[in-house]
């Protein structure tokens, strides 16, 4: 079946970025790198299970500038899409659609995906910090 | 009164039927992501401010009840991140294109999911 191009309306190129959209976005593209971190997480658990030498390479690697790079995203797309998800299941229960209340919503998930991640690293690396080796 | 447009009554193909079941199972995946995506990040972040070794990884993820955990987590995990990507590659793949992808997500995400499940009995069973 053939079809010649349709008339298309006005796309996103000419709207104003707005916070509900730039959650929107924000969500996809999170989902996007968590699959990524899927495969990361099956990398590592492969490794564990080969044994003493792929465990060591494989944490060479997510002890690289990539590697460290790469966990960053992903523990923020988690944070993030762990907050966002819980906003998109009280929308479905048709909870907070009013525009000022998306409007705070979203300014709330973006902050709470960052301090999250913040506090995070912060226990990992810093106050929970012990042990050798 | 109708609103089926002539091909489509021609076709007689219907709605696509299952875009319900689809939009649920991604609710119910990701409820059970939600928990238990948060008990692993919250265990590998102690594991590694514990400076936790080789062995000590090893011994942590040997515990039953952790690698039923761990298997559950991997399998509603691919199930919820292949019907995201999914979504993803219908919006704005198109034609021959998205077949293929649509084929190749799935593949990656069941070919993950298993070698991830394997590894997890791997270390479970001690081999």
């Amino acid at each position: 079946m053939s079809t010649r191009p349709r008339p298309l309306s006005p796309h996103l190129q000419v709207y104003r970025p707005q916070i509900t959209s730039v959650t929107s976005i924000t969500h996809r593209a999170t989902g996007l790198l968590l699959a990524a971190g899927f495969v990361l997480l099956t990398y590592w658990l492969l490794a564990l299970a080969t044994g003493p030498e792929a465990y060591l390479n494989a944490n060479a690697f997510f002890a690289s500038w990539i590697g460290r790079a790469l966990v960053g995203g992903v523990v923020f797309s988690f944070f993030y899409h762990l907050c966002n998800g819980i906003r998109h299941l009280a929308w479905d229960t048709g909870r907070g659609l009013e525009i000022e209340v998306a409007r705070r919503t979203g300014w709330f998930v973006i902050w709470g995906g960052i301090v999250m991640t913040v506090v995070f690293y912060l226990l990992v690396f810093g106050v929970f910090r012990g042990g050798a080796s | 009164m109708s609103r089926e447009t002539p091909l489509g009554r021609v076709l007689g193909l219907g709605s696509a039927k299952d875009g319900t079941e689809h939009f649920w199972a991604q609710r119910v995946s990701s409820v059970a992501v939600a928990g238990l995506g948060l008990w692993f990040v919250i265990a590998l972040g102690m594991l590694v401010a514990q400076g936790a070794a080789y062995t000590d990884v090893l011994e942590w993820l040997a515990s039953p009840l952790r690698a039923a955990a761990m298997l559950a987590f991997i399998v509603t995990l691919a199930y919820h991140s292949t019907l995201g990507v999914q979504v993803v590659i219908e919006d704005y793949v198109h034609g021959a294109p998205k077949v293929v992808a649509l084929i190749l997500q799935r593949f990656v995400h069941i070919g993950a999911a298993l070698a991830a499940c394997v590894a997890v009995l791997r270390i479970m069973l001690g081999a």
